[in-house]
């Protein structure tokens, strides 16, 4: 579904990703962990498009197309997600009003046909149930007001509703609390499918505690420095991330 | 060949899609002004002889006045010698019905999305349709003369309701009042003329739509709406412009006057000619709007969306003078490429317990220059006063400005008043937000645009809030990129 080759990015003249390549198949979960600074926002913030992220070298295909020749709304349309950090507001504009020109743009690109608002306020109110989101929140203008947990809540409720083939879920453990954690959690476990692929981008080992990747990567410098099954996360969070550092470090005579 | 000449035209459609100017015989004086010409627009309206001294008395005032210069916006200086001031389509037979009307006046009206016929039957909205300066349609009126309203151009109103203008004609904007409206006083042509007796809610809206047709043709519309003891009226004003390259003046007088119980709502969108992306052209718009709040409890409600025209400078206010009266001021007011506008309004508090509100949504993109100026005033005698602003200004891109002159003169010890104010810019990170969720830029600005608007655009009726969040995606169209 998504292959990453020797991707090398900056940001503001600062070269942030140095060669990082990652394969990911459908159905698949995918941690990408990583002490602050290492490139994993950068990462997920490359996926999607966003213009302040310069792509400088590497080659991204996602489903045999050309991941970085496409404009951010084309990828959203192609079926990738990406649940923010730090989600924006938008005042004014009600959830519902926004998720229902989401929807659209996505069916029509997909020659599908737009939703008409019964159909669409029966899909919402389904939705909203996976990660209890109260029914007030949807006509609340987006994210204004929203707690931190209401927010976060709020972006997996998208993805819900918007059902995409990727979905890259950057740092979404942050600012939660252990019982919006587990809700969290559970909307985007009941979001798992043979179909779509997950990637979770998280500095702590909680989140997996809860959502069980099939492959955990430790991201260092932008690189990928160590790759393994879901007992690598356990064992970042016994030993800390200085012990691939120093390991990294160990290592470099022989790499040279 | 001509498939690129075709091209070029629709293209050059769609910069200002109601750039187009009618061919219609027009009856028109001599460039200029001075007391002739003013005798003469009064003989051709066969007015009596209290309107032409009132006329010439504004004139003579005008004289002594010099234009003002402290609005925040610039220009080269107006020839009022050369603005022609009385334009109107050859007087035909009386006309009984719409069949009777001009073919080509009902297609002009048809581009601007007005079928006089379809509007009568499906919406139930009655259109005094002001094509230059006279009325040319006039509909429901009968269904509107039942209860007694009198809902028609100001010609016919100084024709068959003398007593009733000359009671309230400059009652809430005296002829001198300031620069512009002096001269509207002395020259102007057409208008409406609304009359809703004691206790009647006025059934449907009332709505008028102006167009300025005639080459330089300096427009003065003259509006006067009086509402009785206890009755209610809605009021829209719509008005688009064939595009030109002169610039062109439109002077504006409106009066409302609310007595006991009694309640305006007075809605308008105004899409004059912007002018093009240099600053050519485009229409200047100053505009004097005032209502008089006269009885106890009555209320006036402004609500406006400014899009249009070159320069704004615009203060619809309101006299609070009956006790418990309120006023309202909701407005939005775009400027795009070279527009400047300055523009907000003035709550004068005279009666007790008198309430006032102001939401003001600025939005500057391109090289425009917003100014929002508005005065709160509470006079010795408005004891238990209150008021409250709200002030937002919304950036697009980095070369436009937004201006903000609140002036706060408070008289009263007991009085509250509230000002908020924001400046905010549609940020990377919104518009990103919504790419990721598959929105366009287009869609995603216009749609956080229309946020910022909405607690204006909810006050306007149905029908006139879709037409706004066109006017405005289409103001803004290439803003950002």
């Amino acid at each position: 579904m998504l292959e990453i080759k020797n991707l090398h990015a900056r940001v503001a003249e600062k070269e942030i990703l140095r060669g990082l390549s990652l394969t990911v198949k459908p159905g698949e979960v995918h941690a990408i962990m990583g002490p602050n600074g290492s490139g994993k926002s950068t990462l997920a913030n490359v996926l999607a498009g966003r213009e302040a992220f310069e792509v400088t070298a590497g080659e991204v295909t996602y489903r045999g197309q050309d991941l970085l020749g496409m404009d951010p709304e084309e990828r959203a349309r192609e079926g990738i997600f990406m649940a923010f950090q730090y989600p924006v507001e938008i005042p004014g504009v009600s959830n519902t009003y926004f998720l229902k020109a989401a929807v659209n743009a996505i069916r029509k690109h997909r020659g599908e046909q737009e939703l008409d608002a019964m159909d669409f306020l029966q899909l919402i109110r389904e939705k909203a149930k996976l990660v209890k989101l109260e029914q007030s929140l949807l006509n609340r203008p987006v994210n204004e007001g929203f707690s931190g947990g209401e927010k976060k809540r709020n972006e997996i409720f998208q993805m819900a509703v918007l059902d995409p083939r990727l979905a890259i879920l950057d740092e979404t453990d942050s600012g939660l609390d252990i019982d919006a954690l587990r809700i969290v959690a559970d909307g985007v476990n009941s979001l798992r499918g043979p179909d779509r692929a997950i990637i979770v981008v998280t500095h702590y080992q909680r989140l997996l505690n809860f959502i069980v990747p099939d492959y955990v990567h430790v991201l260092v410098d932008g690189r990928i420095v160590k790759s393994g099954g879901k007992e690598l996360a356990l064992e970042l969070e016994a030993k800390g991330y200085t012990w691939i550092e120093q390991d990294l470090a160990g290592a470099a005579p022989v790499r040279a | 060949m001509s498939m690129t000449v075709e091209a070029l035209e629709e293209l050059k459609e769609r910069e200002y899609q109601w750039g187009f100017v009618t061919d219609i015989e027009a009856d028109t004086v001599p460039p200029g002004l001075n007391e002739d010409i003013i005798r003469l627009i009064s003989a051709k309206k066969n007015e009596p002889e209290w309107l032409l001294e009132w006329r010439l008395k504004a004139y003579r005032h005008w004289l002594t006045m010099e234009e003002p210069r402290w609005p925040n916006v610039l220009y080269p200086p107006i020839d009022y010698q050369k603005i022609i001031y009385y334009s109107a389509p050859k007087p035909k037979k009386v006309l009984a019905s719409l069949d009777e009307v001009d073919p080509e006046m009902l297609t002009t009206f048809a581009k601007l999305g007005i079928p006089l016929e379809e509007q009568k039957r499906l919406t139930g909205v009655a259109v005094d349709a002001v094509f230059d300066s006279v009325s040319v349609a006039t509909t429901f009126k009968e269904a509107l003369a039942e209860k007694g309203i009198i809902f028609c151009s100001f010609s016919e109103a100084v024709q068959n309701h003398p007593e009733l203008v000359k009671q309230y004609l400059g009652s809430v904007v005296p002829y001198s009042d300031n620069y512009y409206a002096t001269l509207n006083s002395a020259v102007f042509t057409d208008g409406s003329f609304c009359y809703i007796p004691k206790g009647v809610r006025c059934p449907m809206e009332l709505s008028t739509y102006f167009r300025i047709n005639a080459e330089n043709t300096g427009q003065f519309e003259r509006t006067l709406i009086v509402a009785e003891e206890g009755s209610y009226v809605s009021y829209l004003e719509g008005c688009t412009a064939p595009r030109r390259d002169e610039n062109q003046l439109h002077a504006a007088v409106v009066e409302l006057v609310a007595l006991d119980n009694a309640q305006i709502k007075y809605s308008t969108v105004q899409n004059w000619y912007p002018g093009d992306k240099e600053g050519r052209g485009g229409i200047y718009n100053f505009v004097t709007k005032r209502g008089k709040c006269a009885g106890v409890n009555s209320k006036i409600s402004w609500t406006q969306v400014e899009t249009g025209s070159a320069i704004t400078w615009k203060y619809p206010s309101v006299l609070l003078m009956g006790d418990n009266s309120v006023g309202e001021f909701y407005s939005v007011a775009v400027t795009n490429n070279r527009q400047q506008a300055d523009t907000g309004t003035k709550m004068i508090h005279f009666g007790k317990n008198t309430r006032s509100t102001i939401v003001s949504k600025g939005i500057s993109a391109g090289q425009g220059q917003n100014t929002y100026r508005g005065l709160v005033k509470v006079l010795k005698s408005a004891e238990g006063a209150r008021n409250f602003s709200q002030c937002d200004s919304l950036l697009m891109g980095d070369r436009c400005g937004a201006h903000t002159f609140p002036y706060i003169e408070v008289r009263n010890p007991t009085a509250r008043v509230e000002h908020e104010a924001s400046t905010s810019k549609i940020g990377e990170d919104q518009i990103f937000y919504c790419n990721q969720r598959g929105i366009s830029t287009e869609d995603a600005v216009s749609m956080i645009v229309n946020g910022f608007c909405k607690e204006v655009f909810r006050e306007l009726p149905m029908e006139f809030a879709v037409e706004a969040q066109k006017l405005l995606g289409i103001s803004l169209e290439g803003s950002v990129g």
